[in-house]
């Protein structure tokens, strides 16, 4: 059972024990348990395997910074992988696997790159691997396999996420002693506070910390002190909540876990909800996490961080070893020492690399039968099948660069190690503002605040408990009123304040011997990144902190470099023989710690949400008659309507014809519509469009183009005047937004002094277009107060009126080249409108088409598709459409239409192509040629843009962009594919049917 | 030979504890006057003063950066190669780097680790299977390698990704390249670094150009950090700046400057073999051999000089990640940054003389700057010392902007860079 479990104390739960298997062995943990803590109560030491070296790793920290213990944890679609074991919660089933060690974890066969390391130094592969020439695919392949940490699932996940955007006066990050003082203080103020944890308690330090604070045991001084946060309605208390980022404008983003630590969570609750806060004020209390020390074998399993030592014995009650050692160059980690000693964690030696630790320490120390070596350090390390057995001392000099005399070895199972503390400035680095380096702390700790924010506590450098409640009140009560809100007194909790942590900062202990001999020394546990690597790298001119970060990898594992970085820069530091402060830290960024690629997506995935999905009035009607949709824009189009037993080619057929014949029927609606109103509009138009607005009368219609700066077509549509300064425009559908951005671009900065509006009606108006020889006597049955006439209502006009009981709009005009109506209406009625056309049309034939007999009706036109025809390097001219750009004005793009470019000669343009066999329909995208050839490359003049293959002209038809097309009608050309087939082609018009455009105006 | 980068020196050294590897490259002052300055240690910088040196034979060439080499985009971009351009002018250019890029470990003796498991550019609508279409012929015709896959091809190469109906644009095909892939980014810039010192291009570092002197309409050398340094020749090479840059000539540049940004997963055993990219369902995505999966996607909307970005343009990247692979959900985020890119109107660099003579600017890549890296090396190295666009190069003439012959790759190809 629990053979490292201490009889009493800690916080976990005795009465609820939970089984769990790591490896495929079962255990067992109690409520309260963190993975890593049952995994040390039950005396299993190795975890994992390293990165490069595969070397046997252990639990080295207790929290976020832990660098070594990341395991897979769950199975089939709901697994995650590289948890560390420190952060993942117990709960009743379970199942955690190492991610590195092959075949298995204790025999690892890649454990042989340990041997070689003297071949892997830093950016190995930079000099290597390029022999024979074209290997590297093959070299990759294993480095590939050998790297890379955990599994991804291949399953789809089955949880969902979700999102919460929140405003507070004050945010306060991390709840420990600062922050919940700061918290205490700005709630009782008045303020709205958030206070965010990433842990599944409040506490911080106190959770594993003895003593009192007002007189109190911690814990329960800590539980009142959450009751009391609890019980404020304007403070709202987030655990398990990482503040991860900490963007421009106070600006800043929770991850929340919500279900993983459950056994058996409510598949209704989101697993993650990501919080986007916007925080009147900040408070950073995010503690400080404490640093290892670089020796030789500094990595082997039992050697762990101090802070980590403690947290187990005192936290969760268990033993990382029978006895052990502590190693520091620094006052704190004396307490571990007691700690360790009072949980009967027999303490062989506390070394100090200190000559002259303060005497009331040694005392301390003494009294608690501890051994104490002052000016020793740790040379090396002596493991067995899974840990280390003893350290080996050694005496330094008086300057503790070198080994004075080796002094043999003292058994330990657990090394208990501090290098000092490192304030967590993660979040203040991120917020845009610099840390500085402290000499006296020998720690970078945090500069001026750039955005509304303030440090507090050991986040700040303040490492002893009373100084952090102080400062926490300080905090608190400095942003409430930094928000304008009027402080309100809050007492300062008494703990015992101690003297000044003194420190003398050590970056690598020596171990006598020359480069490359010893033991290796670990500066980055999860990179596997040596003290030597950081040396050579200077050496090689790698000498940039951001350089030797990505020459070494420092820093750049699933850790951030939280327990190794500082230690990384300080020896850079040294090597250069400058200062740390002059050396500088990488950039911090986002995330503190990993986020759930879910969590930053939420919702916004999947059919309905990843983008909004637009339908018609009409949907409805479309699924129920079986068409099949395209999507475009947003937008679900109809784009054909097969019936039973017909393909693609045979229903678009048969709608063309039908509509040709008699009358087709298609849902326009999704054509974008911005109402233009304001005296200017007519002015306005003039100048997006390029063709003249001034004197479009109302009731009237006209087609206009749209031109970037560059004179290229950017868009087209038919606007209407319906009143005296009333207009609308139509345009594409998936310009429509682009559009109305457009012209409001240009109006706002550009043009504020011209009075015009623009809304966009799209939604609005449900639009029936009715096109085909029938169309005037279907839209007659339903329609009897617009007189419909060629006389009344000519081509390009239209008028207000009813149609099938409704409020209508009536334009007569064209896409298809047939006599044709668009009936808008209010959308609310647009299902009905169209259920009445589709039944009062039976006798006229009326036809339901879709977007690809659309395509082919207007192509046979020649008409146009921005988009298809076009692609932002053609002109009106090149279109054949300088009829439609006015000479007399000024217009968007106007002066690019002059340009050198735009006006020579041979520019594509567009014409029409017909194949020989008018069977052979040319494939849209084909690139044409000349002359074909299989001499690459090959001069390309231009591309199928449109093709189809027309049922009303017996033929395929096509549209092309050809250079100087024009001048070569009725000469040829060859569309050279892909797959090695040619197929030649006549130029021809772009005109195909009813070349006359006579039929539009009957 | 000892110096070589081999496996048999790697050996060699192992001996010695590695401690006598000499520095890749020298850190030497500046000098009062060089033949050639290039303002920016980029990887464009550095690859142009490698082929000054190495092709045209130009004698005192200096390297000058603000802060470190490939400290800017070169470190920064998801490193994605590839050639498969629409238009002629840029398809010849990139093929022309992607062709150099194929023989650069050895070239340089730095293995650039580049790494040709293909790139695919995904189709969500009908329009963009025409766009796919139309560029994979065109990319044929030109020489470069180019195929048209179906979903069911897509799903056996990449088996986790959701060719199905149930995603919002569901996949219909993809071109892809097979000869394109990723590289290593900061061994680009540290290869072509150390190529050039051999060279003898110094290189140097924490040197910011603050003014660039002219005379009677010819530049005569670059103000610094460090002083004075005099040259008749000066290429700019300043990506994210180099508006600022041109703006100490008196040019203005028709380019805007916005942030890009990127993001890595934690590392994950190999579960992605080829590059991913998708215009309609924005994002791109690749498995670097450490195992991460880099991420990036569009700029930010608006113009800046900081190198970092909004969160919002970070979760519209991710969703579109998890739309195309629903298995990483569950995979988490690491790290992200940003960048600063130079945006043209047309999508397409300047890689030309200017109207101050010996001043040259090779900038505007926008967001696809390090596929060219060579290429954009090569031809700025030939237009500098010939004092003449190379005709690889010569319709990427800030001339463009006057006549208007644009090469417009954004309108035209639908694809991401």
């Amino acid at each position: 059972m629990n053979t490292r479990r201490r009889p009493s104390g800690g916080r976990i739960d005795r009465s609820r024990p939970i089984s769990f298997s790591f490896n495929g062995r079962r255990y067992l943990g109690y409520q309260g348990d963190t993975l890593a803590s049952a995994l040390v109560a039950n005396g299993v030491r190795l975890i994992g395997r390293s990165f490069k070296y595969h070397r046997p790793r252990g639990i080295f920290g207790s929290g976020a910074e832990e660098p070594n213990a990341l395991v897979q944890v769950g199975e089939g679609a709901r697994t995650v992988p590289n948890l560390k074991a420190t952060q993942v919660e117990l709960f009743e089933g379970l199942t955690a696997r190492t991610i590195n060690g092959w075949p298995s974890l204790r025999l690892d066969l890649y454990g042989i790159s340990d041997k070689l390391g003297g071949l892997l130094p830093a950016g190995f592969y930079y000099k290597t691997f390029m022999w024979p020439r074209g290997w590297w695919a093959r070299y990759e392949r294993h480095i590939r396999k050998a790297a890379g940490l955990g599994r991804a699932p291949i399953d789809a996940d089955p949880d969902h996420y979700d999102k919460r955007d929140v405003h507070c006066d004050v945010m306060v990050v991390g709840a420990g002693p600062a922050g919940l003082m700061a918290a205490l203080s700005a709630g009782r103020s008045g303020a709205t506070v958030i206070i965010a944890d990433e842990q599944s308690e409040f506490g911080g330090s106190l959770l594993s910390g003895t003593g009192t604070v007002s007189s109190q045991p911690m814990s329960s001084w800590l539980a009142g002190m959450v009751e009391a946060l609890s019980a404020m309605p304007e403070v709202r208390l987030l655990s398990r909540s990482t503040v991860t980022g900490y963007y421009d404008h106070n600006f800043l983003i929770i991850d929340e876990r919500r279900t993983d630590h459950l056994a058996r969570p409510d598949p209704r609750v989101s697993r993650e909800r990501l919080w986007r806060v916007r925080a009147g004020q900040v408070v950073l209390a995010t503690g400080a996490i404490e640093r290892g020390l670089v020796f030789a074998d500094n990595d082997r399993p039992g050697v762990m961080l101090a802070s980590a030592v403690r947290t187990y014995l005192n936290r969760y009650a268990a033993l990382p070893g029978r006895h052990g050692a502590v190693l520091t160059n620094n006052d704190s980690a004396y307490e571990a020492a007691l700690d360790m000693q009072a949980a009967g964690l027999d303490v062989t030696a506390l070394i100090d690399i200190r000559q002259r630790p303060a005497e009331g320490l040694l005392e301390r120390a003494r009294e608690a039968g501890i051994p104490v070596y002052p000016g020793h350090a740790v040379c090396g390390v002596r493991s067995g099948f899974s840990g280390m057995t003893d350290v080996e001392l050694c005496r330094l000099t008086a300057s503790g660069d070198d080994v004075l005399a080796y002094k043999g070895s003292v058994p330990c199972q657990v090394l208990a190690m501090s290098g000092g503390w490192n304030p967590t400035v993660h979040l203040h680095c991120q917020s845009g503002a610099e840390a500085r380096f402290d000499e006296k702390l020998g720690c970078f700790v945090p500069g001026d605040s750039v955005q509304r924010a303030r440090s507090a506590g050991a986040a700040k450098g303040i490492f002893d408990l009373g100084g952090c409640l102080a400062d926490g009140v300080e905090a608190g009560r400095m942003a409430a009123s930094a928000a304008g809100i009027a402080p309100a007194a809050t007492d300062i909790p008494f703990a015992k304040m101690q003297e000044a942590m003194s420190i003398e900062p050590c970056w690598e202990l020596p171990d006598g011997l020359p480069e490359g001999r010893g033991g290796k020394k670990f500066v980055d546990y999860q990179n596997d990144t040596l003290a030597s690597d950081i040396r050579l790298a200077a050496r090689e001119g790698y000498r940039s902190i951001e350089h030797v970060k990505r020459y070494t990898a420092l820093g750049f594992g699933t850790d951030q470099g939280k327990t190794g970085n500082i230690n990384g820069m300080a020896i850079l530091a040294r090597e250069l023989d400058q200062s740390i402060a002059a050396t500088g830290t990488t950039t911090f960024r986002p995330n503190y710690t990993p986020v759930t690629f879910g969590a930053l997506a939420g919702r916004g995935i999947g059919t309905e949400f990843f983008d909004p999905v637009r339908r018609t009035a009409m949907h409805t009607w479309h699924v129920e008659n079986g068409a099949r949709f395209e999507d475009v824009g947003q937008w679900k189009r109809p784009w054909y309507y097969p019936l039973v037993g017909e393909d693609m080619a045979g229903a678009v057929a048969r709608e063309c014809l039908a509509t040709r014949k008699g009358v087709g029927v298609l849902d326009a609606s999704t054509l974008g519509k911005i109402d233009i109103q304001g005296a200017d509009a007519a002015e306005f138009l003039n100048r997006v469009y390029t063709n003249n607005w001034a004197k479009l009368g109302i009731g009237r219609c006209r087609y206009g183009l749209m031109l970037g700066e560059d004179g290229m077509v950017m868009d087209d549509g038919v606007t209407a005047r319906l009143g005296e300064q009333h207009y609308l425009m139509t345009t594409t559908t998936g310009g429509a937004a682009h559009v109305l951005g457009w012209l409001e671009r240009w109006q706002q900065t550009e043009w504020p002094d011209l009075k015009v509006y623009f809304t966009s009606v799209t939604d609005r108006w449900a639009v029936v277009s009715m096109a085909g020889p029938n169309s005037r006597r279907l839209l007659q049955t339903l329609c009897d107060d617009i007189d419909l006439s060629a006389e009344a209502l000519p081509f390009m006009s239209c008028r207000q009126g009813t149609v099938a009981g409704i409020a209508a709009r009536v334009f007569r005009i064209s896409f298809s080249g047939e006599l044709a109506f668009e009936v808008n209406v209010c959308a609310d009625f647009g299902a009905h409108l169209w259920t009445t056309i589709m039944e009062a049309g039976r006798e006229y034939g009326a036809t339901p088409y879709g977007t690809e007999a659309m395509h082919v009706l207007r192509a046979e036109k020649g008409y146009i598709i921005v988009g298809q025809d076009t692609d932002g390097s053609v002109t009106p001219g090149d279109l054949g459409m300088d009829w439609i750009v006015s000479k007399d004005k000024d217009f968007i793009g106007k002066r690019s239409l002059y340009r050198p470019d735009t006006i020579r000669g041979n520019r594509k343009q567009l014409v029409g192509l017909l194949t020989d066999d008018p069977e052979v329909r040319l494939p849209e995208g084909a690139q044409l040629v000349n002359e074909a050839s299989t001499d690459y490359p090959v001069a390309m003049v231009g591309h199928v843009t449109s093709s189809y293959q027309s049922a009303c002209l017996g033929h395929s038809i096509a549209l092309a962009l050809v250079k100087g097309g024009r001048s070569r009608k009725g000469g040829e050309v060859y569309a050279q594919l892909m797959s090695g087939e040619v197929i030649r082609a006549t130029i021809t018009d772009p005109l195909f049917y009813d070349p006359d455009n006579a039929l539009q105006k009957t | 030979m000892r110096n070589k980068y081999s496996i048999f020196n790697l050996l060699r050294h192992s001996v010695t504890g590695h401690s006598n590897w000499p520095e890749a490259w020298r850190s030497p002052d500046p000098r009062p006057e060089y033949d050639v300055i290039i303002v920016g240690g980029g990887g464009h910088g550095l690859a142009s003063a490698y082929y000054l040196a190495r092709e045209h034979s130009v004698g005192r060439i200096a390297v000058l950066e603000k802060g470190w080499i490939g400290g800017g985009n070169t470190g920064r971009n998801t490193t994605i190669v590839r050639s498969n351009y629409l238009w002629d002018e840029a398809a010849h250019l990139y093929e022309k780097s992607l062709k150099l890029w194929e023989g650069l470990s050895q070239e340089l003796n730095y293995n650039v680790m580049f790494s040709q498991r293909g790139v695919m550019n995904l189709g969500h609508t009908l329009q963009d299977m025409r766009d796919i279409v139309r560029r994979s012929n065109a990319n044929c015709l030109n020489g470069i390698d180019s195929e048209v896959l179906t979903p069911a091809d897509i799903k056996q190469m990449v088996p986790l990704i959701d060719v199905s109906d149930r995603a919002r644009y569901p996949i219909l095909g993809a071109s892809f390249q097979p000869r394109g892939g990723v590289a290593r980014h900061d061994a680009l810039a540290w290869g072509f670094a150390r190529a050039a010192d051999r060279h003898g291009v110094d290189i140097i570092q924490n040197c910011e150009v603050t003014g660039i002197r002219r005379k009677n309409g010819a530049v005569t050398g670059v103000e610094t950090s460090r002083g004075f340094i005099a040259a008749p020749k000066v290429g700019v090479v300043a990506a994210g700046h180099s508006s600022v840059l041109a703006t100490m000539a008196g040019l203005r540049m028709p380019i805007e400057s916005h942030p890009l940004q990127a993001l890595v997963s934690e590392p994950l055993k190999p579960v992605l073999d080829t590059v991913i990219m998708s215009n309609a369902v924005h994002g791109y995505i690749s498995q670097s051999d450490k195992g991460e999966l880099v991420i990036g996607a569009g700029i930010d909307a608006y113009t800046g000089y900081g190198q970092r970005g909004s969160f919002s343009i970070i979760e519209g990247n991710v969703s579109a990640i998890v739309e195309l692979f629903p298995a990483f959900s569950r995979v988490r985020m690491l790290r992200q940054w940003g960048g600063i890119v130079d945006v043209c109107p047309d999508a397409c660099p300047i890689i030309s003389r200017t109207p101050v003579k010996g001043l040259y600017f090779n900038c505007g890549w926008g967001t696809g700057g390090f596929k060219a890296t060579p290429g954009s090396g090569w031809v700025f190295a030939y237009t500098i010392a010939r004092d003449a666009p190379h005709r690889l190069n010569a319709a990427f003439d800030l001339e463009r902007f006057y006549s208007g012959a644009l090469i417009d790759e954004h309108g035209a190809a639908g694809v991401a860079h």
